[in-house]
């Protein structure tokens, strides 16, 4: 790169880059081609959308380990992934210690120039379970949409309403015995409202749908939003249950994330109507 | 130990068969190619192994181990000649293995036969399936040769056999696919791409074949050194300039402007990381590299 990457990264993001506990070699790069030079400027990106376009607030933060394996698992919602990178900057931002979470990348992205190559520099991996059980299995964070990108292209007048779960992470957890951390993205579906897919533009580009919202360009509006982390919860088990277990399990934690997501919309609400973001001592 | 080594006068083959004998080993080896003056202790038939001279040789030496290397790529060889060595060989060598009593057999592939796609999993551990047959339909013959090894593991299970799939070598000798590909002073890549790239010291890579050999173990295994690093990271390492292609132009312009010369297929291998998983091995036979990435692309850069 011509320019440092370091002035293209704020102070904050620098000094949580040096707190991050990945094995980063000499040149600033871990195993999984993760490398400092994209963290900072991508992170710092992240930041001013964080704090200053969305105005993130995030609720349980200390649901999430500080170190060590743990399974993200959450709302998808507001057409493009916004939601992942709120919650990623969530954790690198105001978790103490800073940490990096891994989202699982939709397969299509990865024949995109320059989307794959950012994403795979900043740990975003596509999502394969073999990626997902090597991860936590090396004591990392995962974050896991179970609705997919069915549920980023959710439309308006299905918001919040969560969509299917697909069950495949629930055996990964199981599997490496990491604890799965429920968690809802509030605001999403209000910033991007989708009104219909446009199906030949997105055959054009490869992706799964193209989202139109009301004002036509796919960017969210600057309005606020909130990550609300639940309790974690340790399934025990070895992952080769009968699929009806695993469907009770996988049942708990949509039942986990309605709930964060109903208190999160009165919070949400009270919060559009000019109330201090704190949350209520009642409520916790 | 009397060990033949196949395709000796390759230069990592030499490598090879130089700490065989460092190590009390006794050597000898069959290749087309000569090796003029070969160190003491090491003896070197000029043959063509699938030829009747060569099982002369099996015959008359009856070795105790057969290290194979005598496999070539895409930068070596027409598709006719590839299948004929890398297939046809290693069956020849294989089946001398059986008939002739030799207890231990190496073959040392690669880890290109995994193959580059978007889809497939950033380590590949060895139940991964060899996906270079349709990512880069060149490599064929050494997939069919790496797995075509592979089966001497239920056919003659009394002969010891271990299949190695190496990663890229580079390092002083300048020589294999990874060197030919950074040869010219220009190296391409797909724009908007840039996959990690898993390389090893030639000699670690020789210390490694010895580690197999003395350890006697008997299976499929991913070898490697240090962790991979982006192309473009490579490139500026070994004092090369990248040339970012887009992918239509990418058959246009490959063999002109100092490029060099690729299939169509290997676009998808300059697109899309090959990086495997070689715990197995570290753990079987106590392999560490004795390079970091930085050591090994100097001593390429510096011959």
């Amino acid at each position: 790169m011509a320019i440092q990457w370091t002035s293209l990264t704020s102070k904050d993001v620098l000094e949580r880059l040096e707190r991050l506990d990945l094995p980063f070699n000499q040149y600033g790069m871990d195993p999984y081609g993760i490398s400092k030079a994209h963290l900072g400027p991508f992170l710092t990106l992240l930041e001013g959308f964080y704090r200053r376009y969305f105005r993130v607030h995030a609720y349980g933060l200390e649901h999430v380990p500080d170190r060590g394996a743990g399974m993200l698992v959450g709302n998808h919602s507001g057409g493009i992934p916004a939601d992942g990178g709120m919650i990623l900057a969530s954790l690198f931002l105001d978790h103490e210690p800073p940490r990096l979470a891994h989202g699982m990348v939709e397969k299509f992205a990865q024949e995109w120039p320059f989307v794959s190559q950012w994403f795979s520099r900043v740990g975003q991996l596509p999502g394969l379970p073999e990626h997902a059980i090597r991860l936590l299995r090396e004591g990392r964070l995962l974050m896991v949409f179970p609705e997919g990108a069915r549920g980023l292209g959710k439309l308006y007048k299905d918001r919040y309403n969560l969509l299917r779960f697909g069950t495949g992470f629930m055996r990964i957890a199981l599997q490496s015995k990491a604890p799965v951390i429920p968690m809802a993205f509030i605001g999403g579906e209000e910033a991007m409202p989708t009104l219909f897919h446009a199906n030949t533009l997105a055959k054009i580009v490869g992706a799964p749908y193209w989202p139109v919202p009301p004002y036509i360009v796919p960017m969210p509006m600057p309005l606020p939003c909130e990550i609300h982390y639940g309790e974690p919860i340790h399934f025990s088990g070895t992952g080769n249950e009968a699929d009806h277990v695993i469907d009770g399990y996988v049942e708990r934690v949509r039942d986990e994330i309605a709930k964060l997501i109903q208190d999160g919309r009165e919070i949400h609400r009270r919060r559009r109507a000019g109330a201090p973001p704190e949350r209520p001592g009642a409520s916790s | 130990m009397k060990v033949l080594i196949t395709g000796i006068s390759g230069a990592h083959a030499r490598l090879v068969a130089e700490r065989l004998v460092l190590r009390g080993h006794q050597v000898i080896g069959v290749d087309r190619r000569p090796w003029p003056a070969p160190p003491p202790g090491i003896r070197v038939y000029q043959a063509d192994v699938r030829k009747r001279p060569a099982a002369d040789v099996f015959r008359s030496e009856r070795p105790d181990a057969v290290i194979h290397m005598a496999t070539i790529t895409h930068f070596s060889g027409s598709r006719e000649e590839r299948l004929r060595i890398n297939l046809q060989g290693t069956r020849v060598v294989f089946e001398h293995c059986h008939e002739f009593g030799v207890k231990q057999a190496i073959f040392v592939g690669r880890h290109t036969i995994y193959g580059a796609t978007a889809d497939a999993p950033l380590y590949r551990d060895e139940y991964e399936p060899p996906l270079a047959v349709t990512t880069f339909p060149e490599l064929a013959d050494l997939v069919a040769a790496d797995l075509y090894a592979g089966t001497a593991l239920w056919r003659w299970p009394e002969l010891c056999t271990s299949v190695l799939r190496l990663v890229y070598l580079l390092g002083p000798t300048r020589r294999g696919t990874l060197a030919s590909f950074l040869a010219g002073p220009r190296v391409p890549m797909i724009l908007g791409f840039d996959p990690l790239f898993q390389f090893m010291h030639d000699h670690d890579a020789a210390d490694a074949v010895v580690l197999a050999l003395e350890h006697r173990i008997a299976g499929v295994y991913n070898v490697a050194g240090p962790p991979p690093v982006p192309l473009s990271v490579l490139c500026r390492g070994t004092g090369r300039r990248a040339l970012a292609l887009p992918e239509p132009l990418f058959t246009h312009l490959s063999g002109h402007f100092g490029l060099p010369s690729l299939p169509p297929g290997a676009i998808s291998h300059i697109k899309h990381p090959i990086v495997v998983d070689a715990a197995t091995f570290r753990a079987k036979t106590g392999f560490t590299h004795r390079h970091d990435a930085h050591a090994v692309m100097s001593s390429f850069r510096d011959g």
